[in-house]
């Protein structure tokens, strides 16, 4: 994961709520065994319609991502991660993210930025207002800047420095080995294994 | 887990949730989130590969195969059982060659083991009360209904999974939802579910494990309750759980990996302790009448878009302006639908019944109780698709198979089928189905697909009819 410290950018307006991760990559391109090359696949039935605003050529260059509330809902598939950053998105805006994207996000480098609605609501019109209004993400102030608005977001620390460090969790995990054998070792004798039964 | 900021004062008594993760605690520090460990890894071919690819480029091994189970099922053709698709059948064959190096073991297709993920698990006795169960599928959440805490995670964390048997979670929110009263007959408990997400909304539960209790939740069979757990991530729930009693029980006891002798004991002891104290408290509480309840279908885009069978297509002018009503314009656009249509007019030309929602035994009597002796009516696709080639082979002794297919449905073999789109069985573009599955989201079915969620005695009826229908609005055979 790389580092993310402060991303500045521009964003786009995605006016629409419950957008759901068979959207942001259809199932189709789930047959991949590859992590990269999702971003063509980003929104493909959407980017059919040339009125989309990802088809806008005044975003063309947006990295956040300014959505209605409930984005990533559906299923568990990390490939919208993949599709949004590889497409070139840092950071996703939204009043409110669905629990399992919202995890794979914080894996994949891409910065779920949750602010309330009325706050999503300001920037959308901003951001269509002027297209080319700088929306800065500021991962060590918590914060996201763009033109007057300033406004906090959420974060637990712990979270937050590994995104400012890109460290990959499994590595820290390892860490702590002794404590996952001793747990292991009391674990109930009843609980079952996926060993073959006759 | 991620969607929940705070970490929470335990009361004096607790929750089953909260009993069940306090057991699964391998470390706890404060200001961090908790190691928590996994005790059933499930696996399939999708979200599994690059996981594996990360194993490998780390130099990492597995770190418990007997604590992982992995199935073919999503890509399966569920007709001919021979992948065409050259980028299906590769991912196939990499989940092979994965399970082989790392030695895991994996139900392929064409093996009596083999079925839906979330199926298998259940049927081979391998879901137990008080467990933690992962998987890289956000339907997961399906194994709670044996009072475990079960949830998808992302390819990310499957990685982590293996490697580690563990994952790093913030403890969520807890959330109780009581159902008071009795279902009606002929109501099932998809119906309630998706009466459910029509009144708390796709997002309503996000953040939070819920809890179905109450009355009508101990009235349903396992069955009932998977189907009912299956769909909590449809409301934004991170999981959904049941507390275990003698229903759970009555269905384990037996199972090929279900304790035995002095170990059964033991396990019910430990599994009739799991119940939510009496002084405990949830964070949330969300109540819902069976009773009032009645068969419901969805006419949108999304899960929480769903009205009762006897109802019209809603207006969305009738909506508060903004959000909803924008959302409702553009679903019913997608649709093909007027506002003003009763539900009941409304034409199908594929009728699906399956999935790890309703693709089980009692799922597939439900439908052939009412398909028997009818006939599938003109134009209309039929297919029914068992969970597990298990099902698949029990309604087969059981005759189910001859009553689908002498009224004209297609009888296959098991797989995600047309759940979603990544094997031949889809919906081409403007097609209709009233489906048993979970999503109705747009193209999820195919490309242009247009997806009513029903029960399973609502697809039996609407393909005899043609259109969404009841039982009840059948003619006596
Ligand atoms: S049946 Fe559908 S929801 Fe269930 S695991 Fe398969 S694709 Fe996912």
């Amino acid at each position: 994961m790389d580092p993310f410290t402060t991303h500045v950018g521009h964003a786009v307006p995605l006016r629409r709520s419950d957008v759901d991760t068979d959207q942001i990559i259809p199932s189709d391109w789930l047959k991949r065994v590859e992590r990269t090359g999702f971003g063509a696949g980003l929104f493909s039935e959407w980017r059919e319609d040339p009125a989309f605003v990802l088809n806008d050529a005044r975003y063309a260059d947006a990295s956040v991502l300014v959505a209605g509330e409930n984005f990533g809902t559906g299923s568990s598939r990390e490939h919208a991660v993949w599709a949004l950053t590889d497409f070139g998105f840092r950071a996703v805006v939204s009043s409110r993210f669905a629990d399992i994207f919202r995890s794979n996000a914080l894996k994949g480098g891409l910065l779920p930025v949750q602010l309330p609605a009325d706050v999503v609501d300001a920037l959308m019109a901003a951001v269509e207002a002027d297209p080319a209004l700088q929306v800065t993400v500021d991962l060590e102030a918590r914060e996201l800047r763009a033109g007057d608005l300033v406004a906090a977001f959420p974060l637990d620390h712990i979270t937050r420095w590994r995104h400012m460090e890109g460290l990959a969790d499994i590595g820290l995990t390892l860490r702590q080995e002794p404590d996952i054998a001793a747990y292991e070792a009391v674990r109930p004798p009843h609980l079952p294994t996926t060993a073959p039964v006759a | 887990m991620q969607g929940a900021e705070t970490q929470r004062e335990t009361p004096m008594g607790r929750t089953l949730a909260e009993k069940v993760w306090d057991a699964h605690v391998v470390r706890r520090a404060e200001g961090e989130p908790d190691l928590v460990y996994v005790d059933l890894h499930l696996v399939h071919e999708v979200t599994s590969p690059q996981a594996f690819d990360g194993l490998r480029l780390a130099g990492r091994g597995v770190r418990r195969p007997d604590l992982t189970l992995a199935t073919e099922d999503h890509n399966v053709p569920t007709g001919s059982l021979v992948i065409e698709d050259p980028v299906s059948r590769k991912q196939v064959e990499t989940l092979r060659a994965n399970c082989a190096e790392f030695g895991i073991r994996l139900h392929s297709m064409g093996d009596a083991g083999q079925g839906i993920v979330h199926v298998i698990g259940p049927q081979l006795g391998v879901t137990q009360p008080g467990m933690t169960i992962v998987c890289g599928d956000s339907h997961t959440s399906t194994h709670g209904a044996f009072g475990a805490l079960a949830f998808g995670i992302g390819t990310s964390e499957v990685e982590h999974v293996l490697a580690t048997q563990t994952l790093q979670l913030v403890r969520p929110r807890t959330m109780a939802v009581t159902v008071t009263g009795q279902l009606q007959p002929g109501v099932t408990s998809k119906d309630l579910v998706l009466a459910l997400i029509a009144q708390v909304g796709t997002g309503g539960g996000q953040g939070h494990v819920v809890e179905y209790r109450g009355e009508a939740v101990r009235a349903l069979s396992m069955e009932g309750r998977m189907t009912v757990c299956n769909m909590s991530i449809e409301w934004g729930a991170r999981a959904g759980m049941i507390a275990p009693d003698a229903t759970t029980y009555a269905y384990l006891q037996g199972r090929p990996h279900a304790p035995q002798g002095a170990d059964w004991d033991a396990a019910v002891a430990a599994w009739d302790a799991l119940a939510t104290d009496a002084d405990a408290e949830y964070d949330a509480e969300v109540f819902l009448d069976a009773s009032a309840v009645t068969p419901f279908v969805t006419w949108g885009t999304n899960p929480g878009q769903g009205v009762a069978l006897g109802a019209d297509v809603p207006d969305p002018s009738s909506l508060p302006a903004g959000n909803e009503r924008e959302a409702a314009e553009r679903a019913l656009a997608y649709m093909g639908l007027t506002a003003g249509t009763p539900m009941r007019e409304i034409a199908v030309d594929t009728v699906f019944l399956g999935s790890c929602t309703n693709g089980r035994m009692e799922d597939l009597r439900a439908a052939a109780q009412v398909v028997k002796g009818r006939k599938v009516a003109d134009g209309i696709r039929a297919m029914v698709v068992p969970g597990s080639m298990l099902v698949k082979l029990q309604a087969e002794q059981e005759g189910l198979d001859k009553v689908f297919t002498e009224a004209g449905f297609d009888w296959r073999n098991a797989g995600c089928s047309m759940c979603l789109g990544m094997n031949p069985d889809t919906l081409a573009p403007g097609e209709r189905s009233a489906s048993t599955s979970n999503r109705n989201f747009e193209g999820r079915q195919g490309r242009g697909g247009r997806t009513h969620l029903v029960s399973p005695e609502v697809a039996a009826a609407t393909a005899i009819r043609g259109r969404l229908s009841a039982p009840s609005d059948l003619q006596e055979v």
